[in-house]
């Protein structure tokens, strides 16, 4: 049994990599450059950093690359790269795709397989980039009487959706793309959006095994979502505020509030996977025994994109869970107060505080994504019947006594203003 | 052009019952296969009341091959290889009856190494069948460490069958007469090893899978067979033995060396679908203790094989001859008319009997556990239509 792939040379390896990047600066120079100077040439930039952005300047800034350095440091203020890069949207998308590769390789170790292993020479580690390409180039088909508006809409309202969770999550002190005061209140209003869409496209597909999915996923959803609320509403109480930000920070004052209130971490760790659908709770999509659910009709990009948006919002609930019990950002300080870099001195770029922040949040935040992760290998798929019972019976009046826990903390004294433990 | 309309006319003056739905109808009508992935090679239709099943039809026949007729075309050595099709991961127990039955109307005795050898291969492939049984019961419930890890194990057995007969799946080993050749040298060392390793592996089954309380949550209690039921249903295998009847051929009406070897009948009373599900594990269980008995009773030289001529033919007669294989009671009626080719071969499988019990346990159960009872069953599609 070929076990590893027969013609791996480390060599070659590196050989492949230097060909590519003399591709790309061929490319750059030849096709790039002009396109950029066609571009300053006609159309007027607004100044950045007191300086106007000039085909001289952007000649001076190739020789001398320490010069964009201010260009990068305003844009890192500006709205669009907290959209777009962090802690918007690509942060989240690139922990979703590896989450996905971490989930597969995870995955087969414990079932003694090897997974995904040829693309991308080490490990399959473009394995998703190849799976990624296959969903594009397949056909889409739509079932005849299918509901096509509502067909088409229903994926890219998933996706955005879920990067509309993502907007609302602090990821470190000022990286947040929405600091209101509803923060919480906000992300639940969000989430309450899914079954809705989940049912519309099963509804949509005119099929059905896809109806029978939808009504499980919306039975499923609001069986859940109150022991969710009732969960993170102790946290509310013990913070005293719904506002994300102000709720790591009354953590840092104090003490992660998973040691107070182990047991409404636990109800929202499994409302969550209830949330995600996630094995043991992924009845709207129970393979053997409604095919694939709501997803049934789905093909090529519309099923991509739906699984995408279910990482990102994975990552996003995953992140809720951290800034809600594991105190956000909040860990001992690893990186020095100034850095010295050789050849570009990217000192102004560096914050030492962000830094730390986003290294721990980033490493809680993919500790919980594994967590979440780790029922699937070991667990059966729950009946519908017991999910319903374990939802309004069971996880509702573990929150509850949580709720009593967090009022006595802050009666007795010992936590919220001037309380004991309150540093 | 023919408009829906006019089909649904046509279909009605041929007399077919096509009901259809309208939008106010409180049943919905689900067509489970033959592309279900929950299903197999087989379909059945089923009506809900929400999350209830109140109906099901079981419509086989979508693999039908037509081996009892094939075998009336060719002699009874050459029936052999087709007749291992319908089960190939039991290939061994498919034709080990067949095989018996043949040497009844022949004539002819088997040496007792022979004995202990097909009864061993039997074994292995009781096993092989089993591992994937399980697997399948395992994904079907959501469990997909326990589809890897029975199908990784699987090549166990597959590996010593390959060793035994030169050939993965299908064997074609059990011969009238006795088995096609001798075991390979080494290889009572290795199958005790191998075998040593499996029971280990069987415990840690137990943990993941068979101990779990959401597996226990969703089939204990479900679709019960009572002990009378089962008896008016017919059923077969580990169905009928987890209904709390130990009824076992290897025990009823031993064959070949079965009455010599010390096991014991596994058999649970409460008849549910944990119950349907466990059996066959027990039964694994009991398989290895057999395996081991047969590799240290079995006489260490001679014969494996009575000479036969080249193309056996006995006297007009009729014979039927069973064995226990891995769905149950697996029997051969054969009729010769004194000529080499057999004048008619009847296959009787434990599957289809299995499969006749599955309206009566469906029906009242949730839709969500239609796989979990269907695969309890111990059904395969492919030999309940031959």
């Amino acid at each position: 049994m070929a076990t590893y792939p027969q013609n791996f040379r480390f060599g070659e390896f590196v050989g492949s990599l230097i060909w590519l990047i003399l591709w790309i600066l061929i490319i750059v120079t030849l096709v790039g450059l002009p396109l950029i100077f066609i571009v300053l040439f006609y159309i007027p930039l607004p100044p950045i950093g007191n300086q106007v952005l000039t085909p001289y300047l952007f000649l001076t800034m190739m020789v001398d690359p320490s010069r964009t350095i201010p260009i990068i440091h305003q844009l890192m203020t500006t709205d669009l790269f907290r959209v777009a890069m962090f802690p918007g949207f690509t942060y989240a998308a690139l922990i979703a795709a590896v989450t996905i590769f971490v989930e597969r390789k995870f995955l087969a170790k414990m079932q003694l397989r090897i997974g995904p292993l040829y693309a991308g020479k080490i490990e399959g580690i473009f394995q998703l980039i190849a799976d990624g390409l296959k969903l594009i180039a397949k056909e889409i088909i739509v079932p005849s009487g299918a509901d096509k508006p509502m067909f088409w809409a229903a994926p890219i309202m998933f996706v955005s959706t879920a990067a509309a969770v993502v907007a609302l999550i602090p990821a470190a002190p000022g990286y947040v793309v929405a600091d209101t005061d509803v923060g919480l209140l906000a992300v639940f209003a969000i989430l309450g959006f899914f079954p809705l869409i989940a049912l519309l496209f099963a509804w949509a597909s005119n099929s059905k095994y896809p109806f029978i999915g939808g009504l499980r996923a919306l039975h499923q959803m609001i069986a859940f979502e109150i022991p969710f609320i009732l969960s993170a509403l102790s946290v509310v109480i013990l913070s005293g505020t719904l506002n994300l930000t102000g709720i790591v920070d009354s953590q840092i004052q104090s003490y992660w509030f998973i040691f107070f209130l182990p047991i409404s971490a636990f109800v929202f760790y499994i409302s969550s996977l209830a949330e995600l659908e996630r094995i043991p709770f992924d009845l709207p999509e129970a393979e053997s025994e409604i095919v694939a659910g709501w997803l049934t009709e789905t093909s090529g990009m519309i099923y991509g994109l739906l699984q995408l948006g279910s990482y990102v919002k994975t990552y996003a609930l995953a992140a809720l869970f951290v800034v809600l019990f594991l105190g956000g950002w909040a860990g001992p300080m690893v990186f020095p107060p100034q850095i010295q870099t050789p050849i570009i001195n990217i000192a102004p770029l560096y914050d030492q505080q962000a830094a730390n922040a986003t290294l721990w949040f980033t490493l809680k935040t993919f500790g919980v994504i594994m967590l979440m992760l780790l029922p699937r290998g070991i667990s059966p798929r729950i009946r519908i019947d017991i999910l319903l019972h374990t939802g309004w019976y069971k996880l509702i009046v573990l929150a509850f006594i949580n709720i009593f826990v967090a009022l006595a903390l802050i009666y007795g004294g010992i936590l919220g203003p001037g309380g004991l433990l309150v540093r | 052009m023919t408009s829906l309309e006019d089909k649904f006319e046509e279909s009605k003056k041929l007399g077919l019952q096509i009901v259809r739905e309208t939008e106010d109808d409180r049943l919905m009508t689900l067509s489970v296969g033959p592309q279900h992935p929950g299903s197999g090679h087989f379909r059945f239709t089923i009506k809900v009341d929400g999350d209830y099943i109140v109906y099901c039809d079981p419509d086989p026949g979508y693999v039908h091959r037509g081996e009892e007729k094939m075998c009336e075309y060719r002699n009874v050595i050459q029936n052999i290889p087709h007749l291992e099709r319908p089960v190939i991961h039991d290939s061994n127990n498919i034709t080990y009856s067949y095989s018996l039955a043949i040497e009844e109307l022949v004539g002819i005795e088997v040496p007792r190494r022979g004995q202990y050898i097909r009864a061993l291969a039997s074994e292995l492939n009781r096993q092989v069948y089993t591992l994937y049984w399980l697997a399948i019961y395992g994904i079907f419930l959501g469990h997909s460490t326990m589809f890897m890890w029975p199908t990784g194990d699987r090549e166990l057995f597959i590996d010593l069958l390959e060793a035994l007969t030169g050939a993965r799946v299908t064997h074609a080993f059990n011969i009238p007469g006795g088995v096609r050749n001798d075991i390979p040298d080494g290889f009572k060392d290795r199958c005790v090893r191998q075998v040593r390793y499996f029971q280990k592996r069987l415990k840690e089954y137990e943990d993941i899978f068979y101990n779990m309380p959401l597996f226990r949550q969703r089939t204990e209690g479900v679709a019960v067979l009572s002990k009378e039921d089962a008896v008016k249903l017919g059923v077969a295998g580990s169905v009928v033995r987890a209904s709390g009847i130990p009824y076992d051929i290897r025990k009823a009406e031993p064959y070949d060396i079965y009455n010599e070897i010390d096991f014991k009948v596994q058999y649970m009373k409460t008849g549910d679908c944990f119950a349907r599900s466990y059996v066959p594990f027990l039964d694994m269980k009991e398989s290895c203790y057999i395996i081991e008995q047969l590799l240290d009773k079995m006489p260490q030289s001679g014969e494996v094989r009575a000479k036969l001529q080249p193309n056996p033919k006995g006297p007009p007669g009729e014979a039927y001859r069973r064995v226990e294989s891995g769905r149950g009671a697996l029997g051969y009626y054969v009729v010769s008319d004194g000529t080499p080719k057999p004048y008619r071969v009847k296959i009787s499988v434990g599957s289809f009997r299995n499969m006749l019990a599955l309206p009566y346990l469906l029906v009242g159960q949730k839709l969500a556990d239609m796989p979990a009872v269907y695969w309890s069953l111990n059904y395969w599609p492919v030999e309940a239509d031959r």
